[in-house]
């Protein structure tokens, strides 16, 4: 079942972004979230190059990959954690780092996806004049 | 390594509930990524309610990072604001984005507040 395969890949993106975690020592209370940055960020540039076209040039099984995009990928990159970290900051008034929270998250965030796009469209070109 | 296990188990279960959802809310409506939005919502009101509840550590790692991590995404969110930007659809790009981050952040807040009262 595909969603064996999702969840699998879910459980390895949890385990590695809970690993980033401890890496940079992520406590609840309100320091700069670093860990939530990094995976957001780094999960972004993967999506974007396995979202250029470039994965579907290469011979890669449908279902693997779906299940590394929504699995892996997904889960290692969070949504709640982020909102929730976001609202911390609010409540120690730590109003300057929110917003560069935000900014970095959102604006980097997007960044990152188009450039892993561009980095998957520059992989495709390459095997094509192979 | 219990803790590993807790995360593992709760990635597991959080990215197949992401999924089921995506598949039956996203690319149906007029708000084309609804499924996403769903659970990037609901995910972020549960983890504020968490929170505040002070579980047992236990609980936080299976269900906050393991379950809600993986049950909402920042990645996907991101993907889906290019292909709308790249498709002209920059209104719906726009709407999207900040509904998003109002209500994300907004539901949080929300969790917060009930899990305050709760606990």
């Amino acid at each position: 079942m595909t969603y064996i395969l999702i969840g699998l890949g879910g459980a390895i993106g949890a385990s590695l972004r809970y690993f980033v975690s401890i890496i940079f020592h992520t406590d609840l209370v309100a320091s700069f979230p670093y860990a939530t940055l990094t995976v957001n960020l780094i999960g972004c540039l993967i999506l974007g190059i396995f979202s250029s076209g470039f994965e579907l040039k290469r011979r890669i099984n449908p279902r693997y990959l779906f299940a590394f995009k929504t699995g892996v990928i997904g889960s290692f990159t969070t949504f709640s954690t982020f909102s929730v970290e976001v609202l911390t900051m609010i409540q120690h008034h730590q109003y300057y780092l929110t917003i560069i929270y935000i900014l970095l998250s959102s604006i980097l965030g997007l960044f990152l996806a188009y450039l892993g796009i561009k980095i998957g469209e520059y992989l495709s070109q390459r095997e094509v004049t192979r | 390594m219990i803790n590993f296990i807790l995360v593992t188990t709760g990635g597991f279960l959080g990215s197949i509930a992401r999924a089921i959802i995506s598949k039956r809310y996203n690319n149906r409506f007029a708000l084309k990524h609804f499924g996403t939005f769903l659970v990037n919502i609901i995910g972020s009101f549960l983890l504020g309610i968490i929170i505040n509840l002070q579980v047992q550590t236990s609980v936080n790692l299976f269900f906050g990072i393991g379950f809600l991590g993986s049950f909402t995404t920042f990645s996907t969110f991101k993907i889906e604001n290019l292909s709308l930007l790249n498709t002209a659809k920059r209104k719906q790009a726009l709407l999207y984005i900040s509904i998003t981050y109002i209500l994300g952040i907004g539901m949080a807040g929300l969790g917060f507040w009930i899990g305050r009262i709760l606990s």
